[in-house]
């Protein structure tokens, strides 16, 4: 496994994509930008100063009486400390704290202004339907979320087998999807940026890579972005990518993937029809270079423990690369 | 039977002319009188017999608090120690991005593993091990009012623990994490999930029996004068968390026999495709895992609360507040169990009230706290090692408090849960609130137990490594969480944040892993050279340092009459008295062993209760009971079965041996001018309590099933289903008829008995359990036609039928028990404790019946 790591981009792939800005900070919960992330981060800091101040106050106090060690003082002055310390201050910081908190609940649960995003957590991947406003079929993708900056896009939420949770840190909290049970969460990303998102919800063996990239995009963009997802796939162009398209159906892949404008409708895995222009592959496992294509395709189980897709390891290295090309086409 | 010719039938049950005779409470001229030296010395040599240990091979039938406690201790210590290596593991693995030192699967086992153990087989294990040893010394009992169900408990403790925690080491261990959510864990393939549920459910029911014992030995068994407001502190915390295992353990037992029926027989109790539903067990879950969370901190803060007033030679300031803030968290816990559930969608309403509820409970715990700051302050503080380790605690403590304050905050919340923010936070409550107390508590209570010191030296280097280790270890698990780093993930990306963050963490965990190490080389080195304690080593005033040094397994010399809060600090002949046997039950005149049973509220005397003595008994009816929890987990159910029913006829040999049996002499002479009775029935008897107690908890998990049946029909609009079929409603009539017939029996026998009507309530006796297996098979008839595993509705009506059957078949034996009893002399009309006993039982399975058939009955028409 160490062998072929070298040769492909590393881990969550827009990591190393290039797409970010600040790379680190692209799952910071702390970094918002998004307006619900932007409200918890502010709750966080105040409360952070708040728990210091509070945290050397009641420590410092604590240190005082043990190690400075004064004279005793008279029990009425203890009693008086336990109800103030123990009862009256908290009682009025809590309460302060419930009246500002909640009332800045950020409502997640609100509805769109328009754009309905479905997403199915799978046994690793997301399914992903985009409904735009009185659509009366969806536009499917699969393992990558695009949004509109500027506007409150909700997000539909439900899982296939198990529960997982819909997380992108930077925009704003967490809400679990369910198999049979529909859960909702909306958010409204404040600037264009590629940020990572993952699962929250402990789902088993690939639980850690169960991940994706969401852009926000400014609104035109993201309309013509839209288009071109709701479009057939390209035919392949180049010979690598037709010789690769050949092995795609000579291996049977169309019986779990589709790739719309062609006989490959499968609907068991990821709905392949523009997964050369993803940020990752995987649900975020790898980038999406030439060489991440090949590195899924023959290493798939190394990659993601328990997956489903069968690993294609016994393939001569050479289709591979003809696979890749052929996958890569698909923008 | 001639008594059967008696015009007037009149109860003649002994409790009414039976009561304590002579001077209650003793007079000072009483209490200053001295006892002759050779009296003392032959009394002390019988009361020594009487509790001597077993020795060689049959050491492992002591029973004796003294020797369970330890035992469990260092059991429940050893496993601490074990989840703490898989820890390292764990930490290992994360210390680098992409790391694969461990498989994905092997992790999932090691952290499900590492949360189950640490919660069920050390933290609440601890409260009750160190519990049985150090509860009677501070009531100057001299022993649990039942040792040998301690013996038991622990021996099912051991047996289940090895057998969860053992899964992992043949690679065999469940994946799913330690809080089980379905689908996940009902799909799992492997026998995981099943060691895990049943494993656990088996240590629950040992968790359980424990807590019976502790709270009737804390009602019970006080020495007399002992009344609930001078009681320690200790023993108010060991009834508050007695109370909440009795209600928070049973919707998880009930959430267990739901999920264990779904993966052995398919009843899709979780199984959305056929009408049942996950969130049903998060609510399950939660609504014990969040008092879980108290039931192990609270017993900790106890330690402090004995810890601190020793520290500052003061009495507790604000003792009720004390009580009173442990009593309302107990009652809080129990109210903010969503807060697990903030992220599953709930409504906006939902989730202010249980952030408001979570944030309530800083209040008490603020007083509680507080209030020891304050006895600090009025007394002369003298720094000790338990102290350091209390100081620490708190320090640790108060964050992990400050950042729940933070999360029960539903916005902020949404970005934390289940992040490394949340593993942050948990760790820093129970490091600080649970197991830095302990270890406080085990640097003080050693001597208490072992009669030597710890090292001041390497307590004080364990303490250092392990404070800093930790901190370094989880302080900025905070951050990373932020970061936006999920929990339980096998591996993560590099270039994230999260690198440098989590290789501090390993390298720093490594130094907690050497504290605990120079702990447990303390505790377990070698001591023979060292000197024993003097008595009462850190000047307490409580009566557990009145022990004798060297130790006498007799707990106490003589019951004292207590008056104060801290004896030994109030007064001054107390020890003197004590150990010329000047108090209460000096002797064992018939060499066995015996402790004070007395009253609830004001611990005046009652009797005097036999205490049994070593066993095989305890030990091997674990090991059966034992297999009839382990076999099934390979889905083996005849072994199970056979099992079951061996370990069924020893407890009831153990209980038709020792128990309530007519004593030879009615009354007997329990020192200072007192006569007691040695024989109790009903409310006087620990047997009745423990009854009482023991119910109310079953009676808690019955609650939860029924809650299941309301949940689905709350959740789905579907429910019950239209083209359902019901269970029988005639059969089901039919049922409640047998039953209630059955119940009725039951009553009738103990008040003919009462009246010395022996042969009538013999007759009743047999009445009874031949209604009660009609009633039971007319249930198992109402529902036979129904497929429970296609859809939930016939599963949870048949869950519920196996309820009430298991139950009548239990109430069955208990019917056959007391007539056997009636027939071989054990019960007689004025010695009937069996019979009040299994009269309050049959009294709780009749609500079980009447509700269960209301619901097979009756809901089912009314819903649709």
């Amino acid at each position: 496994m160490r062998g072929f790591r070298h040769t492909v981009t590393l881990a969550g792939g827009l990591v190393g994509s290039g797409l970010m800005s600040g790379c680190t900070g692209q799952q910071s919960a702390l970094i918002p930008r998004g307006e619900d992330a932007a409200v918890q981060s502010t709750l966080f800091f105040v409360m952070l100063v708040g728990a210091v101040v509070l945290w050397l106050m009641l420590n410092g106090l604590f240190f005082y009486l043990t190690r400075v060690r004064p004279g005793a003082v008279p029990q009425r002055l203890a009693n008086g400390m336990i109800i103030i310390g123990g009862l009256v201050v908290p009682a009025v910081l809590i309460g302060a704290l419930l009246a500002w908190g909640l009332s800045i609940l950020p409502d997640q649960q609100r509805s769109g202004d328009g754009l309905t995003i479905r997403v199915t957590g799978e046994q690793w991947w997301w399914r992903v339907e985009y409904w735009p406003e009185g659509a009366e079929a969806p536009i499917v993708s699969a393992n990558e979320i695009r949004m509109p900056v500027g506007e409150r896009v909700e997000f539909a939420l439900g899982a296939k087998r198990v529960i997982h949770s819909f997380w992108i840190p930077a925009l704003g909290g967490k809400m679990d999807m369910f198999p049979g049970r529909d859960t909702r969460v909306s958010l409204k990303a404040t600037e264009p940026g590629v940020y990572r998102g993952q699962c929250a919800e402990f789902c088993g063996a690939s639980h850690a890579w169960m991940a994706f990239a969401a852009e926000a995009m400014p609104p035109a963009d993201f309309a013509a972005w839209l288009d071109h997802e709701a479009s057939a796939a390209v035919a392949p162009s180049t010979p690598d990518a037709v010789a690769g398209a050949e092995i795609f159906a000579r291996e049977g892949c169309g019986a779990c993937h589709t790739v719309r404008g062609t006989d490959h409708i499968g609907q068991v895995g990821p709905d392949l029809t523009h997964v050369g222009a993803r940020h990752t592959l995987g649900a975020g496992r790898l980038g999406a270079t030439l060489e991440d294509f090949a590195a899924w395709i023959s290493h798939t189980d190394e990659l993601k423990p328990e997956v489903e897709m069968p690993a294609y390891g016994h393939l001569p290295e050479e289709e591979h690369r003809l696979l890749a090309a052929y996958l890569k086409g698909l923008q | 039977m001639s008594e059967d010719d008696r015009p007037i039938p009149r109860k003649v049950s002994q409790a009414d002319d039976l009561a304590p005779e002579g001077v209650y409470p003793p007079t000072e001229e009483m209490l200053s009188e001295p006892v002759p030296a050779d009296l003392q010395k032959a009394q002390a040599d019988r009361l020594r017999k009487a509790w001597v240990a077993p020795t060689g091979i049959r050491y492992v039938t002591a029973v004796n608090n003294s020797e369970v406690g330890v035992w469990y201790s260092m059991t429940a210590f050893a496993f601490m120690l074990i989840a703490g290596v898989m820890a390292l593991i764990i930490r290992l693995q994360l210390a680098f991005p992409e790391n694969d030192l461990i498989s994905a699967d092997r992790f999932n086992q090691l952290f499900t593993m590492h949360g189950s153990a640490m919660m069920f087989l050390f933290a609440v294990p601890i409260f009750e091990a160190i519990a049985i040893l150090i509860l009677p010394g501070f009531l100057s009992a001299r022993d649990l009012p039942f040792p040998r169900l301690s013996a038991y408990g622990y021996w099912c403790f051991l047996i289940g623990g090895i057998s969860v925690i053992g899964s992992v080491f043949v690679d065999a261990g469940p994946t799913a994490g330690w809080f089980m959510y379905p689908p996940l864990a009902t799909q799992d393939e492997g026998i995981g999930s099943d060691i895990w549920l049943l494993g656990l459910s088996f240590i629950e029911v040992a968790s359980i029996a424990a807590a019976v014992e502790l709270i009737v030995g804390t009602l019970k068994c006080r020495p007399p004068g002992m009344r609930v407001n001078i009681m320690p502190l200790y023993a108010w915390y060991v009834l508050v968390v007695g109370g909440m295992i009795l209600f928070a353990f049973p919707p998880l037992i009930a959430g267990d026999f739901l999920f264990e029926l779904e993966r052995s027989f398919d009843w899709p109790f979780f199984d959305p495709t056929r009408g049942g539903d996950p969130l049903l067990w998060q609510h399950l879950f939660w609504i014990f895992g969040h008092p879980e969370v108290y039931i192990v901190f609270l017993p900790s803060i106890a330690i402090a609360a004995m810890v601190v007033p020793t520290v500052a030679q003061r009495p507790i300031v604000g003792y009720s507040w004390i009580v009173l803030s442990a009593v309302g968290t107990g009652f809080l816990s129990f109210g903010l169990w969503v807060h697990h559930m903030f992220t599953t969608g709930l409504p906006s309403i939902s989730l202010g009230f249980f952030s408001a509820a979570s944030e309530a409970v800083v209040i008490p715990t603020g007083i509680q706290l507080f209030a020891f700051l304050a006895t600090l302050m009025v007394g002369r503080v003298r720094v000790n090692l338990p102290m350091l380790w209390i100081a620490g605690g708190l320090a640790i403590f108060t964050a992990g408090g400050l950042t729940g304050v933070m999360l029960a905050m539903a916005p902020f919340d949404f970005q934390a849960h289940d992040s490394y923010f949340v593993v942050a936070h948990l760790h820093y409550t129970l490091f600080g609130g649970m197991v830095f107390p302990v270890i406080a508590g085990v640097y003080y209570f050693f001597p208490f137990a072992r009669k030597k010191l710890l090292s001041e030296r390497l307590g004080r280097i364990a303490f250092w490594l392990i404070f800093v280790g930790f901190n370094v270890t989880f302080l900025p698990m905070h951050w990373v969480g932020l970061l936006g780093m999920p929990r339980r993930i096998y591996t993560f990306p590099g270039g994230l944040g999260w690198d440098t963050v989590n290789l501090m963490s390993t390298i720093a965990s490594f130094l907690i892993a050497a504290g605990f190490a120079v702990f447990a080389w303390d505790v377990i080195r070698p001591k023979t050279r060292q000197p024993q304690i003097p008595r009462n080593p850190w000047g307490g005033g409580t009566l557990e340092w009145t022990h004798d040094v060297p130790e006498e397994l007799w707990g106490t010399r003589s019951i004292p009459y207590v008056t104060s809060r801290y004896p030994l600090w109030d007064d001054p002949k107390l020890l003197e008295r004590l150990d010329s046997g000047r108090y209460y039950l000096p002797d064992a005149e018939t060499v066995r062993r015996e402790t004070m049973v007395t009253s609830v509220i004001d611990a005046k005397p009652l009797l005097i209760q036999k205490v049994t003595g070593p066993s095989w008994l305890p030990l091997l009816a674990a090991v059966f009971t034992g297999g009839a929890f382990i076999f099934p987990t390979f889905h083996v159910y005849p072994p199970a079965i056979a099992s079951g029913a061996v370990a069924l006829a020893i407890i009831i040999l153990w209980l038709w041996r020792e128990t309530s049996w007519p004593p030879e002499h009615e009354m007997r002479d329990a020192g200072l001018g007192l006569r007691l009775p040695n024989y109790a029935a009903g409310p006087n008897s620990v047997g009745w309590w423990a009854m009482w107690i023991t119910m109310l908890g079953d009676a808690t998990a019955f609650a939860s099933v029924v809650f299941a049946f309301f949940y689905y029909w709350t959740s789905s609009a579907d429910f019950p289903p239209v083209a359902m079929p019901d269970p029988d409603r005639a059969l089901v009539g039919l049922a409640v008829v047998g039953l209630l017939l059955a119940w009725a029996a039951t009553v009738s026998a103990a008040w003919l008995n009462a009246r010395a009507r022996v042969t009538a309530a013999r007759a009743a006796l047999i009445v009874a359990p031949v209604a009660a297996a009609g009633g039971a098979a007319a249930l198992v008839l109402s529902v036979i036609g129904l497929s429970p595993s296609t859809h939930v509705y016939p599963a949870v009506m048949c869950a519920l039928a196996i309820w009430v059957v298991v139950h009548a078949g239990v109430g069955i034996v208990m019917q056959l028990y007391c007539l056997a009893a009636s027939v071989a002399g054990k019960m007689t009309p004025r010695h009937d404790a069996d019979i009040q006993n299994v009269t309050l039982y049959w009294h709780f399975h009749l609500i079980a019946v009447l509700v269960t058939c209301a619901v097979m009955g009756l809901a089912p028409g009314v819903m649709r």
